[in-house]
């Protein structure tokens, strides 16, 4: 009942925030997106569940109905969450209150329907990690689509139109492709599911009951239809991710998202494609996976070093933040295909770190946006001497980012990395390991040179306006996210111990492990 | 039998409005506002519609009744097909209360609103070929006077001649298609056409075939499907936009509901596959018309004809009903995908219905037709604009109405009925639709008006039907699951 309530708590607050005047707007959203943050807190610390939702694990706080009936496939609606969805739905919604509290000062315009289409998002996100069933988890999935869309061609930037269509086309033929690699298994699974819920198909997949598609006389057989489906699902979660080459519509988003959609952008929606690869692809069809270790790994280090050296390459701000993003998941790929415990349960620990982290880094830009009104490296310079606490915060984020010790980051990356280097799945490990590891060295590289030149130096700014400090509402969620990096960065057992034992059963299918 | 002349009441309740429209008119023939004639054809229509709702639930007519003879048959397809008919025409309704407020002969439009109704229903049950055309041409002829009913407008009078001449071609098309199988098999009573299937119009395939080819060419025109389409776009465009809606939802399920009775039942497939295969023609006409209807949706510029071509392209998608009962998957999972087009019927019903009523406001407030002209109405009408991007999403296959699962459930079901090209060519198309219909939104959301559009009435029939229809369309994506097995077993009651 928790989830359906957390859900609801954001429906009908989207609704009432919708309809609110616009002066009282930011407010009023700000206060209807403290009770779902409340109930996620408590769904975090009341958790009981163990192992893997998909694969017979205790699924916490579960509901199930019976919704649709289908010719032979039952379609349920059945929510619930494990140590993987949890800690994802509670960066939900923690990012959502914070970039709420973030969008106070940039967005001066129709108030009431930017924070309504905010929450509804959330709304919408909670549903993604939480529902069970592929029916009901696409209706959330294609549901983030719409707020999303209209968030950015609404408030974003110049080119915004451009940016939002090109979105909003992207992301639905990846999904398209991706629901028809779905259904092409169920299919083929025949008589051994009898419903479209991702446990059934996962625990059928893992017990090898795939039989043709169509006869065997005129029909697909089933490794054949695996790895099509793989690759299927593959390349529509990879757009989602987004993994080199399917990156291209994430600068663009990026840049002309305002700054609060953009922290939900990097922080939430990318993390649906990674969770969605982990649920899907590498739960579900692990051997395809380890016969493909080694493109996927390649394609994993190319995003790495590939998205860093375009990050490198940027003059606006933001889109080195976005580029690093494409880097960011990178790690993530890598530690998925090394099907160990530290790469997979890092791989996990690293979509919170980097939900943090680069909301950290999108806030911070957006606040030094806000007083400087540009974000061209070469337009200014030394604003640490006049936004010090800002300055200070976008410091320590980009430090987190390069892996400094004691931070969130730096746990993430040192996991994917261990769990990486130790793989027997993948052929080569130590070889892409440290082919990765060299991306830290482009990601301290272009972080530095890009603070060396806004920040230190004499003070110079090319546009007109006066620099003051920020106000409190920018700095407070710049400062809690600085101190929740931290904070995982100390213990990261706080989400680490459930991501570990939720990722056991993965890993676990007759010829991968390690430790 | 008393209680099987209970069956008939939701056509009678269309009638008796009808009837009443007339007295009506009769005695207070110059009744300014339209007010009460509006509520007695919206009655007929709420009347047809829980009357159909309630002996769908009591299961009277699950089997199958028939009356006068075998003339008309009452089942559950019928039933359905009627709760369509009515709850188009009480938003219709509704909804013209304040379209033709200004306009004289209000008692005449909604008296042919409410006998094409009858029509429709009567198509719904029919079981003869005598009854299907009696009935065709009782809805028909009403919708060539309603797309006119705007007599000095130029494209209104241009469309209705249109449809009235493609129309009466077809329907004589038909009519020398049914006297060629009446030759070939010495009955019009469908089950007396299929059991003479194997014997005595064994001796004239080529007859049996043509007339059945003509036959399928009145459907054809019915539900705006290739290649008797070209009427569509140029009736919707010039059709009062209340009319438009109703032809493009209701009528084009009474065209469905009539071709799936009259293919499965009269014409099984297994028994006439070798004189004129239907199957693998609808199967043609399926891809043709969704290719087409959504293709040539994506080149409008205005709003209310990308809506007529969308709806070409719904009659493709609700094709593959038809052109996937191959036999290959056996006989559940026939009825299977014939429901789900029923359900994509039921559903397309609200949301179609909505989007053009949406239109109608549109023209109500007299802000032109094209996208560019809705620039900016998310401001200033947000309730409304909330409602069309419902629709639009809703018909493109998101996942915020009704018509996401019910596509789901038709795509599927063409897969288990090993059709699964005809899914993979509705699931392109349905993905290409995305990009008009995301126009309408990204027009009313994201543009900004040249200048401010000023609307100062908020019509109440119009925003009570437009939301109405959007509420229904977003409860049928949990509540689709009242109607489901309603419609499976309708159709698995055909075979």
């Amino acid at each position: 009942m928790l989830i359906e309530a957390l859900i609801l708590l954001c429906l009908l607050g989207a609704a009432v925030v919708f309809i609110a005047p616009s002066r009282h707007a930011p407010k009023l959203a700000l206060g209807v997106s403290i009770p779902p943050l409340l109930v996620s807190l408590y769904l975090l610390f009341a958790f009981d569940g163990s192992g893997n939702a998909l694969l017979g694990g205790d699924i916490a706080y579960e509901t199930f109905a019976e919704w649709l009936q289908l010719g032979p496939y039952a379609v349920n609606y059945h929510v619930g969450l494990d140590g993987i969805s949890l800690p994802l739905v509670v960066l939900s919604t923690v990012l959502t209150t914070l970039s709420i509290l973030s969008a106070w000062t940039p967005i001066d315009e129709r108030q009431s329907e930017f924070y309504g289409l905010v929450l509804f998002l959330e709304g919408s996100l909670i549903g993604v990690f939480a529902a069970l069933d592929f029916l009901l988890w696409f209706v959330f999935w294609e549901a983030v689509l719409i707020p999303m869309y209209l968030l950015i061609g609404v408030w974003g930037g110049p080119r915004r139109k451009y940016a939002a269509i090109k979105f909003f086309v992207y992301t639905n033929i990846a999904s398209l492709v991706m629901f028809i690699g779905y259904f092409a298994l169920v299919f083929g699974l025949g008589d051994a599911v009898s419903s479209t819920g991702m446990p059934a198909v996962a625990e059928a997949l893992r017990a090898g009951q795939l039989s043709y598609l169509g006869t065997p006389d005129v029909g697909i057989a089933p490794d054949t239809l695996a790895m099509a489906a793989f690759l299927a699902m593959f390349v529509g979660f990879a757009v989602k991710v987004p993994i080199v080459p399917f990156h291209t519509w994430l600068p663009d988003a990026h840049v002309e998202a305002p700054t609060p959609v953009s922290v939900l952008l990097a922080g939430v929606l990318l993390k649906m494609g990674t969770y969605a690869l982990l649920r899907f692809n590498f739960t579900m069809l692990p051997e395809q996976a380890a016969t493909l270790a080694v493109p996927i790994a390649a394609i994993a280090v190319i995003s790495i070093i590939y998205g860093a050296l375009l990050a490198l390459a940027q003059q606006d701000l933001k889109r080195v933040v976005a580029y690093s993003s494409v880097s960011s998941m990178g790690y993530v790929i890598l530690g998925l295909i090394a099907y160990t415990v530290y790469g997979v349960g890092g791989a996990t620990f690293q979509m919170i770190a980097h939900g943090l982290i680069s909301g950290l880094l999108f806030m911070t830009v957006g606040v030094f946006y806000n007083a400087t009104h540009t974000r061209m490296i070469g337009d200014m310079s030394g604003l640490a001497g006049k936004m010090p606490i800002t300055a200070t915060v976008f410091v320590a984020g980009a430090f987190a980012y390069m892996g400094l010790p004691l931070m969130a980051g730096f746990m993430a990356e040192l996991f994917v990395f261990i769990g990486a280097f130790e793989s027997t799945v993948l052929p080569a490990a130590p070889l892409f390991t440290a082919a990765a590891m060299f991306g830290i060295v482009i990601v301290a590289g272009y972080l530095l040179w890009a603070m060396q030149r806004s920040l230190f130096g004499p003070f110079r700014l090319e546009t007109d306006y006066e620099l003051g400090r920020a106000p409190v509402h920018d700095v407070v969620p710049i400062v809690t996210l600085l101190a929740l990096v931290i904070a995982l960065g100390v213990a990261p057992d706080l989400v680490f111990e459930m991501i570990r034992d939720a990722t056991l059963d993965v890993i676990d299918f007759g010829f991968g492990g390690g430790s | 039998m008393i209680h099987e002349w209970l069956l008939l009441t939701p056509a009678a309740a269309f009638a008796f409005a009808a009837f009443a429209l007339f007295v009506i008119d009769a005695f207070t023939p110059d009744d300014s506002g339209g007010g009460l004639l509006a509520a007695v054809a919206t009655i007929g229509g709420i009347g047809a519609l829980s009357a159909s709702g309630v002996l769908l639930l009591s299961g009277v007519a699950a089997g199958g009744v028939e009356l006068f003879g075998g003339q008309l048959v009452v089942d559950g397809m019928s039933l359905l097909f009627t709760f369509i008919f009515g709850s188009v025409t009480a938003l219709v309704s509704v909804a013209s209360v304040d379209y033709i407020r200004e306009l004289p002969h209000k008692a005449e439009y909604y008296l042919l609103v409410v006998l094409a109704a009858t029509g429709m229903s009567v198509l719904a049950s029919a079981n003869s070929l005598a009854v299907v055309f009696v009935a065709l041409e009782l809805s028909s002829l009403p919708s060539y006077a309603l797309v006119g009913y705007l007599k000095n407008n130029r494209g209104s009078v241009e469309g209705s001649l249109k449809y009235f001449l493609v129309g009466a071609l077809s329907s004589g098309v038909m009519l020398y298609g049914i006297s060629l199988v009446y030759a070939a098999t010495g009955s019009l009573l469908l089950s007396e056409i299929a059991s003479a299937m194997g014997g005595a119009s064994g001796s004239y395939p080529g007859v049996l075939g043509i007339g059945l080819l003509m036959i399928v060419g009145g459907f054809a025109f019915k539900t705006a499907s290739v290649p008797f389409h070209f009427w569509a776009p140029d009736a919707y465009e010039g059709a009062p936009a209340p009319v438009a809606a109703f032809l493009s939802s209701a009528s084009k399920a009474a065209g469905f509901v009539v071709a799936f009775r009259v293919l499965v039942v009269g014409f099984p497939i297994q028994d006439i596959a070798g004189t004129l295969d239907w199957v693998l023609l609808f199967q043609v006409l399926a891809v043709v018309t969704m290719v087409l209807g959504n293709f040539a949706a994506a080149t409008q510029e205005n709003v209310k004809r990308m809506l007529a071509y969308s709806s070409i392209g719904h009659a493709g998608y609700a094709l593959i009903g038809l052109a996937a009962l191959t036999n290959a998957g056996g006989a559940g999972s026939e009825a299977t995908v014939l429901g789900a087009s029923m359900l994509h019927l039921l559903v397309y019903g609200f949301m179609n219905t909505g989007a053009f009523l949406f239109v109608a406001l549109a023209e109500h407030w007299e802000i032109g037709r094209t996208f560019e002209d809705y620039n900016g109405l998310g401001r200033e009408a947000p309730l409304a604009s909330v409602a069309m991007t419902v629709f639009m999403f809703s018909l493109a296959g998101l996942p915020v109405g009704g018509g996401f699962l019910s596509k789901y459930f038709l795509f599927a079901g063409a897969v288990g009925a090993g059709v699964w090209w005809l899914a993979l060519v509705g699931a392109v198309n349905s993905a290409l639709s995305l990009y008009y219909y995301s126009r309408v939104v990204k027009a009313m959301w994201i543009e900004t008006p040249a200048e401010p559009v000023g609307i100062e009435r908020y019509p109440t029939g119009l925003y009570v039907a437009v939301l109405t229809a959007a509420v229904v369309t977003v409860l049928l994506l949990p509540g689709l699951v009242v109607f489901d097995s309603v419609a499976f077993d309708a159709a698995a009651a055909l075979f």
